[in-house]
């Protein structure tokens, strides 16, 4: 049972850890002037989406390897874009989530996950967002609501998800 | 797929714009710009939108500022990928403090009545009886207001729906029948409706009377200037007046400031910016505020969600969003006692219907799979009626932009298990198959009994168990009393002469109803204060008003 002085020890930690993480990233990376949108573009950042994607989706993506390449491709254009979208310190806080989840210690520790984000297994992916999902952390719970918000936005607003799951898109207006 | 939308269809407001209506996007300006003029609103939505028909009307000259675009019909192309990312406040994902609220907010010309669901009530008159009783607001009793309701019904054609109710509603109506629950038809301002059910995306047939095609387009017909792309960062204060309104431009995504800005020197200062943008400038201005209330008393009508799966087509992304309501829970739990809430359905398009399924994976994909039998009750709390639910508060973060803190209290919570209870048992009783009250991994359940059971024991908690709002209310609140209330009972701020607040913020407590009208008839009714005061020969109406002086050429 998590008590309220765990629960903000641990939030302290978290804040701790974010930060170090991000302080980390952008002295091994200078920002760019256009900093705040390295989340959406940092090769790091692609690499946790592309994990957490077939995970997120499974049972949803197509089950052709080209279609399904190309679906993560479009998701990962538009969260890309939903993100550039975003107020700035928004931005800000995704990317030192990804800048977190990037770093090796943080993400065996934190998302349990051993293997580099490219080469992680989809079990131990699933295991990952499984317990962010019902972590009674604020960080991972919030954190999770961000992804699960993120992909399942960019999948379901592209009109390739809609004919399995039976919506037939806008009516058409005009004669 | 289909093909997009809205081709050949009439476009009043590019018509306008094209036959020389002052319109401004701050987005593009090479050089800073001052405008001159009688009064600046901040803000184009239900607000901003009513006062500027009224002040214009008496023949003053009006500029509106805006943050988020100028989109019309001819953009409103039904699709949820562009509408939330363009039209809404922070693409549609603006959170609490602490994540745990998501908060759904127009930001677009025309704010909120672009986008909202069209539904139109009059204030309960309870909550107007509270607020004479317990807030020291005087002058808006029903009988006071009842004019301005018809007024403002009358020019956005707001009327009971006639239409049958799509399922998504019939449904509602029905399960709540079965469980001994009143309901009603809920009045929409739609004028020639096609029952699209896009009310959120945009109306692309301009059949809702939003003020984007209502009473901004008659303020700029008598010479209103709108600027829009422009984020209203603070008022110059000179003793106890308001100078001018400083502004940033943005850019053409409206995500940052570019290094322009606009400035609008008045007579008179209104703002109507919502009840988190509105506080939040006041409180960037640093302007009088000796017993620390704005931005104080922030309300939400925090909502929650209950997924039901029938066994016949529902097709909640098509028809009149939402048409049929209950208000047992708000009728038979007076403030005071635990909270109340009204029922209502929700829209489901693919976006919609998956951030609100929880979870992921397989069981996800089979939710998202029954989408066309999908049907969703929402049940929006009543908050700020008793002591233990005194809402939240807008903080300025570090960018000066803001952030509302809303603490969810125990007595919160137990008004939400109450209705994921309400909601489960009206759906089963509707003909249910499965119940997903939207909480954790989003279990659902096979009947009422075991939903019921399971909703007992939920840890119910800020983020394992999604809240929503779309309706964001108070913070600058009104009445007589300055060591409890920002503004007056005109509208106007205590402590300085020509500052009002015309827009949600004024609430001093949630409405108890989705609240579009009432900001309209308030607002109408202050409005029309705030004109005879500036304009006292002129209040009456069109043909007694001077034309608008010059402004300086919008660089475009």
């Amino acid at each position: 049972m998590v008590t309220r002085r765990t629960f903000l020890v641990a939030g302290v930690a978290g804040g701790a850890a974010l930060a170090a993480a991000y302080w980390l990233r952008e002295r091994r990376a200078p920002p760019t002037a256009a900093g705040a949108q390295a989340a959406s573009v940092d090769p790091d950042a692609q690499a946790i989406m592309a994990a957490i994607i077939p995970v997120l989706l499974d049972g949803a993506l197509p089950s052709e390897p080209p279609a399904r390449a190309a679906a993560r491709d479009e998701i990962l254009r538009d969260a890309g874009a939903a993100i550039r979208g975003l107020p700035p310190i928004a931005q800000r806080e995704l990317a030192q989530l990804f800048a977190l989840l990037a770093l090796p210690p943080a993400r065996i520790a934190l998302a349990g996950v051993t293997s580099p984000w490219a080469d992680a297994p989809p079990a131990a992916v699933a295991a990952f967002l499984d317990r962010w999902r019902d972590s009674g952390w604020k960080l991972q719970r919030s954190a999770y609501d961000a992804l699960h918000q993120l992909v399942f936005a960019a999948w379901y607003g592209n009109p390739r998800s809609w004919p399995a799951i039976g919506y037939a898109g806008p009516p058409a207006l005009g004669s | 797929m289909t093909a997009p939308a809205a081709t050949g269809l009439p476009d009043p407001v590019r018509a306008g714009i094209a036959g020389g209506w002052r319109v401004v996007d701050a987005s593009a300006l090479e050089r800073d710009q001052i405008l001159d003029a009688d009064v600046a609103i901040v803000g184009t939505g239900a607000g901003g939108g009513t006062a500027a028909e009224i002040l214009a009307m008496a023949g003053l000259r009006v500029v509106l500022i805006e943050e988020g675009p100028l989109r019309t019909s001819s953009d409103f192309r039904m699709r949820e990928s562009e509408a939330y990312a363009d039209l809404y406040q922070e693409s549609a994902a603006r959170r609490t403090a602490d994540k745990a609220i998501g908060i759904m907010q127009g930001r677009c010309v025309g704010g909120g009545t672009t986008v909202n669901w069209t539904s139109s009530f009059r204030t309960p008159a309870i909550t107007l009886e509270t607020w004479a009783r317990a807030h020291g607001v005087s002058g808006l009793s029903p009988a006071a207001l009842a004019p301005y309701f018809a007024r403002m019904e009358e020019r956005l054609s707001i009327a009971p729906w006639e239409v049958s109710p799509n399922e998504n509603n019939a449904a509602l109506a029905r399960g709540a029948a079965r469980t001994g629950l009143s309901t009603a038809s809920i009045p929409r301002n739609v004028k020639g409706c096609w029952n699209l059910g896009y009310c959120g995306m945009g109306c692309p047939v301009n059949a809702k009377q939003s003020m984007l095609v209502t009473t901004i387009p008659a303020a700029l017909d008598r010479g209103a200037t709108l600027v829009t792309r422009a984020r209203a960062h603070a008022f110059a204060l000179e003793r106890d007046r308001v100078s001018a309104l400083t502004c940033v431009a943005m850019d053409p995504q409206g995500v940052r400031p570019t290094a322009r800005t606009v400035t609008v020197r008045a007579r008179a200062f209104v703002a109507a910016g919502g009840a988190i943008g509105s506080p939040a400038l006041l409180l960037r201005s640093a302007v009088p505020d000796p017993h620390g209330l704005i931005g104080k008393r922030t309300f939400l009508h925090p909502t929650v969600v209950s997924v039901a799966l029938m066994r016949d087509r529902v097709d909640a992304y098509s028809g009149a969003p939402q048409s049929t309501y209950s208000d047992h829970f708000i009728e038979t739990l007076p403030p005071g006692g635990p909270m109340g809430f009204k029922l209502e359905s929700a829209p489901v398009h693919p976006i919609l219907g998956a951030i609100t399924v929880p979870s992921h994976g397989a069981s996800h994909a089979r939710w998202m799979r029954e989408l066309p039998h999908l049907q969703v009750a929402i049940a929006l709390l009543r908050d700020g009626f008793h002591p233990e639910s005194p809402g939240g508060r807008v903080l300025l973060q570090d960018d000066g932009t803001p952030a509302l803190d809303y603490p969810l209290t125990p007595y919160v919570w137990d008004g939400v298990r109450r209705a994921l209870r309400t909601m489960a048992q009206v759906q089963f009783a509707a003909g249910a198959t499965r119940v997903m009250p939207v909480h954790g991994d989003g279990t659902a359940y096979a009947t009422w009994s075991e939903a019921g059971a399971a909703i007992d024991d939920f840890a119910l908690a800020p983020l394992a168990t999604p809240v929503v709002s779309a309706h964001v209310m108070g913070g600058c609140p009104l009445g007589g009393d300055p060591r409890r209330a920002v503004v007056d009972d005109a509208g106007r701020h205590h402590h300085l002469a020509n500052l009002y607040v015309l827009d949600a913020s004024l609430f001093p407590t949630s409405i108890g109803a989705n609240p579009q009208l009432s900001i309209y008839g308030i607002v109408a009714k202050l409005a029309d204060g705030l004109a005879a005061t500036l304009a006292p020969a002129s209040a009456g109406g069109p043909g007694a008003s001077a034309q608008p002086g010059p402004l300086p050429p919008a660089d475009l």
